[in-house]
């Protein structure tokens, strides 16, 4: 069994700040991580492999420094890693990601084919959950979004069955491969690494691919030409017309504070005491 | 400024003239979300949004109900009508039964294809991410997910599609200029839920999905439903008392529980907190959390950075206690105590118990 789990190195969001008078990003310093959905996505597809046997290949599209997030999956135990990297795909939007991504899985393809690929939920920096949709279309692979669990995997028959994610429930679904999966956040927990695999990851020539290495050859449809979205405006969300209203007494004591936060509340929205009344009924 | 600019630049640069085929698509269009015979309530939000739109564009606004063939599929067409829609376009079949990526995005591309809209919206759902993910890119055109304002952009008539980025840091607006539809998703809640007309009416056009179970090749075996009993219900609570990393230690989150108590409310969280521990992750409120609109929000030792602010600036009234006066917070507030949450939580309690004690005295 061949799997294939796309990753994306992100900055950690968590630390991100915005320069007060620019309103720009202060991106120095910020460390990047793999991003967190990735890894539950990485975790099944190793969990498959323990059981199954196979090999697990890890695909990074982004700028050279993203082969730190290829090493890292490297470490807790993925076989093969590739990062596309190619001047010509700055600008992606998420049509022209899934168009490269899905070129590098057909060249993937082309040594040892593909069972399952595996993709993040969604990313913490983008948050869109769109590429996995995207590849899993162009691929022609089917569509297995927020899975939960893995409930049994036959592949003799070649068939998986999996709880969905719905909105008000879960669906149990059976699918044939190849499929896609994104896997839902909690639905696992990552391994640490070995020390035999850290060795490993330190050592391991990663495969690098430009646009023509990942068999693309229709650069319309790539970076900025091949997406369709294109970012107008960036700017830093405005405060309201008025700032708050600070409740203030002299004495200051809490208890003061609070009956006369509670005097100017009902005062101006009297239904609300109807409402906490309603609340507590 | 750099990276303002940089971002600035490719639209600038890039031709606006519009395919002379795409120019033909018109209208507004939701897609009606429905689940085991009820409607997704972002559905009737975006209807709401979309009519909006609609009349700003001069065009008409349709609702997309796809479904299993009988009553129920249909009243969700009136209900459309309810909410604003002029039209509807059904497609009823079996093979709609459950929600299935292949036959949706096969039915959506078609109606997309023969009745050519030029903006088309969805909840940002399981479903509506799964669904319009894939029909973008049948289709080849952009999707902007999870936005939190729409407008026209009369310059080009092109949807302007805002969103919180970089983690939520800033927002960007993101238009499609050169492509039809213009798609884009919206959480549920972020949008108010428009007034009910029912005397409002409209005219259904039926299409065929032209599928037949085997060409499905994903099976439904069992559907689970949810088991909501003593399950939060954050997005639809009326008041909510929420704490943030300011409530410096886990055993502090016992004052925003008592207060909800008396308040009869909901416990809301920040990220920090719920990645803490210290409450489940069904109460983190902000952009990765549940977005909610009660009418009274009560945050406690919560700075108010965007992540979060996203997922609760649209409650009727918040009242902010934190000891920093300069806390983001206060800039959109209705209400702020400068002061130390641990000792003006119990105090709100206290007088919020007395309140209601005279209330229901004078009853």
């Amino acid at each position: 069994m061949h799997i294939v789990v796309c990753i994306k190195q992100v900055p950690d969001s968590a630390q991100i700040r915005v320069h007060p008078v620019t309103n720009t990003i202060m991106r120095q310093g910020v460390p990047a991580i793999v991003n967190p959905y990735d890894l539950f996505s990485l975790e099944e597809a190793l969990r498959l492999k323990d059981e199954f046997g196979g090999r697990v290949t890890v695909l990074c599209m982004g700028p050279p420094q993203a082969e730190a997030a290829l090493r890292k999956a490297i470490s807790f135990g993925a076989d093969d890693a590739i990062l596309v990297t190619d001047r010509a795909f700055a600008g992606s939007d998420t049509l022209a990601t899934s168009f490269a991504l899905a070129s590098a899985i057909r060249k993937i393809q082309e040594d040892m084919p593909v069972d399952i690929v595996f993709a993040g939920k969604q990313t913490i920096d983008g948050d869109t959950a769109q590429v996995g949709p995207g590849i899993a279309k162009r691929m022609d692979l089917q569509l297995l979004t927020y899975v939960s669990k893995i409930v049994d995997l036959d592949l003799d028959k070649r068939e998986i069955t999996l709880h969905r994610r719905a909105e008000g429930g879960v669906q149990v679904l059976q699918t044939k491969l190849p499929c896609l999966i994104t896997m839902l956040e909690g639905s696992n927990e990552m391994r640490f690494a070995t020390m035999p695999n850290m060795f490993r990851a330190a050592r391991y020539p990663l495969k690098q691919w430009d646009k023509d290495a990942a068999g693309i050859e229709d650069v319309a449809k790539i970076g900025l030409k091949g997406s369709p979205t294109i970012v107008s405006k960036v700017f830093a969300p405005q405060p309201k017309s008025q700032r708050a209203e600070i409740i203030d007494c002299e004495s200051r004591e809490p208890k003061d504070l609070a009956v006369t936060l509670l005097a100017k509340l009902f005062t101006r929205y009297p239904n609300l005491a109807e409402e906490i009344g309603k609340a507590n009924a | 400024m750099s990276e303002t600019t940089e971002q600035k630049k490719p639209a600038g640069r890039r031709k606006f003239e519009l395919d002379p085929r795409l120019a033909s698509y018109k209208g507004v269009w939701v897609f009606v979300e429905h689940e085991r015979g009820v409607a997704h309530p972002v559905s009737w939000e975006l209807m709401g949004e979309g009519r909006k739109l609609a009349d700003k564009l001069g065009v008409p606004l349709a609702g997309v109900v796809m479904g299993a063939p009988g009553i129920q599929t249909r009243r969700f067409c009136q209900e459309a009508f309810h909410y604003g829609a002029d039209l509807c376009y059904l497609m009823e079949d079996p093979l709609l039964g459950d929600y299935r990526n292949q036959p949706f995005t096969k039915g959506l591309t078609d109606l997309v294809n023969a009745y050519e809209p030029e903006i088309l919206l969805l909840g940002a759902t399981t479903l509506g991410r799964d669904l319009a993910g894939s029909v973008a890119t049948t289709l080849q055109t952009g999707l902007t997910a999870d936005c939190t304002e729409l407008n026209i952009d009369m310059e080009n008539r092109s949807l302007a599609a805002t969103r919180p980025t970089f983690g939520g840091s800033l927002l960007c607006t993101i238009v499609t200029l050169n492509y039809r539809p213009q798609m884009a998703t919206v959480r549920p809640r972020v949008m108010g839920m428009p007034k009910k007309d029912e005397t409002r009416s409209g005219s259904i056009t039926e299409h065929p999905l032209g599928m037949i179970e085997t060409d499905i090749v994903t099976k439904v075996i069992e559907y689970i439903p949810d088991n909501l009993a003593g399950k939060p219900q954050l997005p639809f609570a009326d008041i909510i008392v929420a704490g943030g990393r300011g409530m410096k230690r886990p055993e502090n989150f016992q004052l925003i529980w008592d207060l909800a108590k008396v308040l009869g409310a909901e416990v809301g969280a920040t990220r920090p907190v719920v990645q803490a521990g210290w409450v489940d992750l069904e109460r983190q409120v902000g952009q990765s959390g549940k977005t909610v609109r009660p009418k009274l929000y009560i945050a406690a030792g919560i700075s108010g950075a965007i992540q979060h602010r996203v997922g609760m600036e649209g409650s009727d009234v918040i009242i902010a206690i934190n000891s920093d006066p300069n806390a983001p917070i206060f800039d959109f507030a209705t209400y702020g105590i400068v002061g130390n949450a641990m000792q003006i939580l119990p105090a709100l309690t206290d007088a919020f118990r007395q309140q209601l004690a005279t209330a229901k005295v004078a009853v």
